[in-house]
């Protein structure tokens, strides 16, 4: 046998090939449910705002691991936040409004942590807050859909205190399962987020418990609080965000346990914020506060290990 | 997993006697030997050559018949640690020392039986290699009530314990009666993966024609990474959790891999000293074969047998994909615990950090969080790694295997462990 050279490798010397890559743009194109309603109700000028969210998330990415002298990878991660943003923006809103957002996503939320594994709280839902507080008007400019071509006529979401809906109740939930409704771009249309929700799941990409979770305490707060709970539900940003948003791994506690205490917490927060609190909307501050507690969460809520409670009753 | 068994239909085959063996002093987790021959002494195949006073030991034989030619020293990727070994030029003879007279089990003590498996070198042959006799005297009061035969043979690639229950299956039953008589459990199982119905099969009916219908009991299980391991194999068959850190006789049971059976087989019926074992040969090279292979040959002649490496395969691995290492010294021979010889190319992946998707949590039997004990370790915390019980960690690498940010969780895990030990030895 010719003589050659052999590496050698820490093992195990197999590998699933699930990269965070491949991940990342499954992630991406269970996406694509949303964003196709969001330009088919909101128009091209949706799609704009999609194309500059991303491009600028993008780009900011990799400027800022230029700067840091860090390799860049494509890992696709930037392309999410980039499209979640768009997602949970108004349609009108102005596109350098949105590439400051997207910088602030990526620079400050994500970057300034030390990048993907590091950040506190969702890129995309920090740069959202962080437009609110800057761009308070245009973030809360909400226009009815229009489709491609026809002009935008001002509205209401359904969640504002001054959304009048005439017509039957079977009408509003059809209109909210389906996105021919004011809101954000992205979470118009409860039914295709479900299809993308559901595309995650069955791709074992997202765990069942956030989503879960957290859309079940809404449900059932919203029920002890005399409230219309189909409306609670398809009404907002709260498939979108607890389908897409809660569960970014980053920000989410990685035990069983501590998911499902994270979603009953942003479900409480969002009721509460919904109906006490000042904004028409909670489900983006109550992920950014749920993201907050969550080195909390991990730091206390543990598995078992095998074999564990054996050793303290042979010892006790 | 894929489990790449490309070796499961091919009969085993002896391969020819090597010029010359390297029988390396230290093949067992216990002490090492203290060789009992020196240069140009002539040797005999299965002539002890290396022993030690120490009961957690298995002594080491020549394997074939010839001459002392060198002392050298081999070094054991796992370890790191050179190893004094023994090189015997072959005469190409293989005349064999004069064997202990076969016995009967029913004849002889369970102290002899003991002292048998002991003098046969037999040690832990699913890799472990942990001192056979030692498994086998539970100390005072530790009441064995459970014996697990352990076929699964979990690994992707090997196929040698499947091709020993295939065609040893008589050797491997009697082996198991033998283990009855000296533990005397109340039950018996024999635990074998659904991927080897053929072995399941053959067993079941060696079962019946050998009249241990009343007394060993088939468990079917299901195909799945890490279920060959001791812990996982109790916790499923039996439902008990063996205590962090300690062993499978703290819950009364003890588990034997199959070709360790047969080994006792061998050396109670036949009086054999464990020389040899059956090595898979797999991966890249150009005809896997399950071989019966002399300790202590040369990994280079194995594969040569096989045909060669196939294509650009880069490295050699001994022991199966998910906990074998790699061994790129080719001139480094069989050892009581090598199990499998996997050429395959190298898959060098950049670590990425760690996302926190929690795959690991779920791919980990022992239910720890590897990611956390991973990060611990990389940033010396490794007192954290203590609190978070890496003890109960045995390396399976199903977390590693399934992390999308390719962090080698394990070897991370590895040297935490290894640092802990240093630490409790300078105490």
């Amino acid at each position: 046998m010719p003589e050659r050279e052999f590496l050698i490798s820490p093992g195990p010397h197999l590998w699933r090939g699930q990269s965070v890559s491949k991940i990342m743009y499954i992630v991406v194109l269970a996406l694509m449910f949303p964003t196709a309603a969001g330009v088919y109700f909101f128009g091209y000028y949706a799609l704009s705002v999609v194309a500059v969210s991303v491009a600028a998330t993008v780009l900011t990415e990799y400027a800022v691991k230029k700067l840091r002298k860090r390799a860049f990878v494509m890992d696709g991660s930037a392309v999410v936040t980039g499209l979640l943003l768009a997602l949970i923006l108004p349609p009108t809103i102005p596109l350098w409004m949105v590439a400051v957002g997207s910088v602030f996503s990526i620079a400050i939320v994500k970057e300034a942590f030390g990048g993907l594994g590091h950040n506190i709280f969702n890129p995309a839902l920090g740069g959202r807050a962080f437009m609110t507080a800057c761009f308070a008007v245009k973030m809360t400019a909400w226009v009815s859909p229009t489709g491609f071509g026809a002009d935008a006529i001002t509205t209401a979401t359904p969640l504002s205190s001054s959304f009048i809906w005439e017509g039957d109740k079977i009408s509003l939930y059809r209109d909210l399962l389906l996105g021919n409704i004011g809101g954000s771009i992205g979470e118009t249309s409860a039914l295709l987020i479900l299809i993308g929700g559901i595309l995650l799941l069955a791709l074992g990409i997202i765990s069942w418990r956030i989503p879960v979770a957290y859309i079940g305490t809404v449900a059932l707060l919203t029920l002890a609080l005399r409230q219309d709970v189909i409306f609670h539900i398809l009404a907002g940003g709260l498939m979108l965000g607890a389908f897409f948003m809660a569960t970014d791994y980053v920000t989410s506690p990685i035990t069983a346990r501590g998911k499902i205490i994270f979603g009953i917490g942003a479900g409480i927060l969002t009721v509460i914020i919904r109906r006490f609190g000042g904004l028409p909307e909670g489900v983006c501050y109550s992920i950014l506060f749920m993201n907050a507690i969550t080195p909390l969460i991990d730091r206390y809520v543990r598995v078992r290990p095998y074999g564990l409670a054996k050793k303290v009753k042979s010892e006790g | 997993m894929p489990e790449s068994k490309l070796t499961a239909r091919s009969p085993i085959e002896p391969i020819p006697l090597p010029e010359k063996v390297i029988i390396p002093l230290h093949q067992n987790i216990g002490a090492p030997c203290e060789t009992m021959v020196k240069r140009g002494d002539k040797v005999l195949t299965a002539q002890k050559i290396g022993d030690s006073e120490r009961f957690v030991n298995a002594p080491v034989h020549a394997t074939v018949s010839g001459e002392i030619s060198a002392t050298t020293m081999v070094v054991n990727p796992p370890t790191g640690q050179p190893v004094a070994a023994l090189v015997i030029t072959s005469d190409g003879a293989d005349r064999w020392v004069e064997l202990e007279a076969p016995g009967e089990p029913e004849a002889l003590s369970v102290k002899e039986i003991l002292g048998r498996i002991r003098e046969a070198g037999i040690v832990g042959l699913g890799g472990a290699t942990f001192p056979t006799h030692v498994k086998l005297s539970p100390p005072e009061g530790k009441k064995i009530d459970t014996v697990i035969l352990n076929g699964c043979e979990c690994e992707p690639y090997i196929t040698s314990d499947h091709r020993v229950m295939l065609e040893y299956g008589e050797k491997v039953l009697s082996g198991l009666n033998i283990i009855r008589k000296v533990l005397s459990p109340d039950t018996i199982y024999i635990a074998i993966e659904d991927n080897k119905p053929d072995a399941i099969d053959h067993l079941e009916k060696l079962i019946v024609a050998m009249g241990f219908k009343e007394d060993f009991k088939i468990i079917p299980l299901k195909s799945k990474y890490p279920m060959g391991a001791e812990k996982t194999l109790i916790g499923t068959i039996l439902d008990r959790e063996v205590p962090i850190g300690g062993l499978p006789l703290d819950v009364g049971v003890v588990v034997h891999n199959v070709s360790t059976v047969k080994a006792i087989h061998d050396a109670i019926f036949e009086g054999k000293p464990f020389v040899e074992r059956v090595v898979t040969v797999t991966g890249a090279v150009k005809n896997p074969k399950n071989l019966l292979v002399r300790l202590g040959t040369p990994l280079k002649s194995l594969i040569e047998y096989c045909g060669g490496i196939d294509g650009k395969a880069s490295e050699v691995i001994l022991g199966g994909p998910m906990m074998g290492i790699s061994q790129p010294d080719l001139d480094f021979p069989v050892t009581k615990g090598t199990s499998c010889v996997l050429v395959k190319e190298s898959t060098l992946i950049r670590e990425q950090d760690c996302i926190s998707c929690g795959r690991c949590l779920e791919a980990c039997p022992m239910h720890l969080i590897p990611t956390t004990l991973a990060k611990y370790a990389k940033a010396g915390r490794y007192d954290d790694c203590k609190e978070a019980y890496i003890d109960d960690c045995f390396e399976c690498g199903a977390c590693a295997y399934t992390c999308p940010a390719n962090i080698p969780i394990v070897q991370y895990i590895k040297v935490a462990k290894s640092e802990l030990i240093k630490r409790a030895a300078n105490k």
